[in-house]
């Protein structure tokens, strides 16, 4: 099945050791490890998987051609080069030596040595990570366009935007087991709350005091009040402050459920 | 593999397309890769190979002994063959596997579908090009200025000499890269290379070494290239021993080097 599945967690919480596990390159101290029902050394396997790691730094005095022409060769059924390049968004940088390249534009030739095997399976370890917006923007539709293909993502980052923007999976890791897992929307529901902000003469005492509220606060003009559900909320505003103004109720995104998540966790 | 509904069903079986992966062709373009790699970075092509030919110029050529005839000659092309010899196979093998377990080249490498044994294998074959291009360098140089008269057949042993006599340097040099990582690897590798030059009589006369340094001579795998080296090069006179001996040993140390390399990188990579 593709997709894009997201790895998710803090700092240490064990992303890229579950990255390294998978492709074969550390060896678990218990359990067993298969991807496409083989072990992840097996040749089999890893010709129909694509990698772009964290920390891989390729040969600076190497042309990003030639870098190209030899991963291609690794692989049964490879794209075309000129294929590759367009995809990455490399073409114009393919005479280059891939030392002479920015930071950016090498990320992107490291995306097109992961793509070039037509690979059905793709991890790829913070592939954004140290990319300017546009830069990353042009990540995801690559990884976009390869999931309309019909390819599978494992992704990490500590860009929730980015998981919550290309993910259809999300696994949170938090000291090396997955504390949970589920769509972008069902983990955002996890730590579902609605924030309720309008500028009104309601004290956050008062608020405070209704039910479900968790938290009501001021801030000049405005009152911020945060509830698992909106309506009653609202209702009880506008009956204490029918001059009350620019009501917006705002559902809590996957970073505001990440962090609850993992404080919880912490517990 | 299942398909959800617009998702497109990936075709080509990875069973029938095995065969259109060519082993061969992936060593050629690795070899190649790395051949390129090195030829372009000047840290290792001028020790490598300027080095044994800027020496061999100075002191074989201009400030050559105006006695001893044409087997000084002889011998002194053939203890700059075993020096320029040496560099490849230390340096090509071990500063670059050194950089690439520093640097994660390695572990993207291994996670790539690259067949096991490729990686070493294209070192290998480039440390012996290497070697072969910097023996004919030098023996070009001996026959054109060095006034050496070389026979044909002469050259052409000297060439398979250091194409088979690189390989016990290429084992250290591993053995070296598995050891030390990155940058230190470079240090570490001249720590052996030139000492090992001196210790072992190919930059200076065993006469001239304190007795028991001399007496150590033939724990350096360079001691016995040298001696195979005078006896290809004519210089028979001067080399000390059977070759039969030598190449035993070269074959040995080779094979003792590979081993513990190679059990360490399948340990820990």
């Amino acid at each position: 099945m593709g997709g894009v599945t997201a790895l998710l967690g803090p700092n240490g919480a064990g992303k890229t050791t579950a990255i390294s596990l998978l492709l074969g390159l550390a060896a678990p101290d218990a359990g067993r490890v298969a991807i496409f029902d083989s072990p992840p050394h097996a040749l089999a396997a890893r010709r129909r998987i694509g990698v772009m790691l964290q920390t891989a730094a390729l040969p600076d005095t190497l042309r990003v051609r030639e870098l190209l022409r030899l991963t291609a060769a690794y692989y049964p059924r490879p794209r075309a080069l000129a294929e590759v390049a367009g995809i990455a968004g490399v073409s114009k940088l393919l005479d280059r030596l891939y030392g002479r390249l920015s930071g950016g534009e090498q990320r992107r030739v490291q995306l097109a040595l992961a793509l070039c095997g037509h690979p059905e399976l793709l991890f790829l370890d913070e592939p954004t990570t140290g990319l300017d917006i546009e830069a990353r923007e042009t990540v995801w539709s690559v990884v976009r366009a390869l999931v309309a293909e019909g390819a599978a993502v494992l992704l990490t980052t500590h860009y929730l935007e980015e998981a919550e923007s290309l993910s259809d999976r999300v696994v949170v890791l938090a000291r090396g087991r997955i504390v949970t897992q589920g769509t972008v929307d069902e983990i955002r529901a996890q730590g579902a709350r609605r924030r309720i902000r309008c500028a009104s003469r309601v004290p956050a005492e008062m608020a405070r005091e209704w039910p479900g509220v968790t938290r009501a606060a001021r801030e000049g003009q405005y009152l911020e009040i945060e509830a698992p559900h909106a309506e009653p909320i609202v209702q009880r505003l506008l009956a204490a402050d029918p001059q009350l103004s620019e009501l917006e109720v705002r559902r809590a995104g996957l970073a505001e459920a990440f962090v609850q998540i993992t404080r919880e966790m912490a517990r | 593999m299942s398909s959800p509904a617009g998702f497109t069903v990936l075709k080509a079986p990875a069973s029938a397309a095995n065969a259109r992966v060519s082993a061969l062709r992936i060593l050629a373009l690795e070899a190649q890769a790395e051949w390129l790699r090195l030829m372009r970075a000047p840290a290792f092509c001028v020790p490598v190979l300027g080095f044994p030919i800027l020496f061999y110029l100075l002191f074989g050529v201009a400030l050559a002994p105006r006695q001893g005839g044409a087997e000084v000659g002889r011998a002194t092309l053939a203890m700059f063959t075993v020096f320029g010899v040496m560099a490849p196979g230390l340096f090509g093998m071990g500063v670059t596997l050194a950089m690439d377990r520093d640097r994660g080249l390695l572990a993207l490498k291994r996670a790539l579908p690259m067949p096991p044994g490729v990686y070493l294998a294209a070192k290998l074959l480039v440390s012996v090009l290497f070697a072969v291009l910097a023996a004919s360098l030098l023996a070009g140089l001996a026959v054109t200025v060095g006034h050496a008269a070389l026979a044909f057949f002469e050259v052409c042993e000297l060439l398979v000499l250091a194409a088979l006599g690189v390989l016990p340097f290429c084992g250290l040099g591993l053995l070296i890269g598995t050891l030390v990582k990155g940058q230190a690897a470079a240090a570490v590798i001249n720590l052996v290379y030139l000492p090992m030059s001196f210790l072992s009589g190919v930059l200076l006369p065993l006469a001239i070494l304190p007795r028991f340094l001399a007496h150590l001579a033939p724990f350096w795998p360079a001691y016995h290239l040298a001696q195979l080296a005078l006896a290809v090069a004519g210089a028979r006179g001067m080399a000390a021993g059977g070759a039969g001996g030598h190449v035993l040993t070269l074959g040995g140390m080779t094979l003792v080097f590979f081993a513990i390399a190679r059990a360490r990188l399948r340990r820990r990579g």
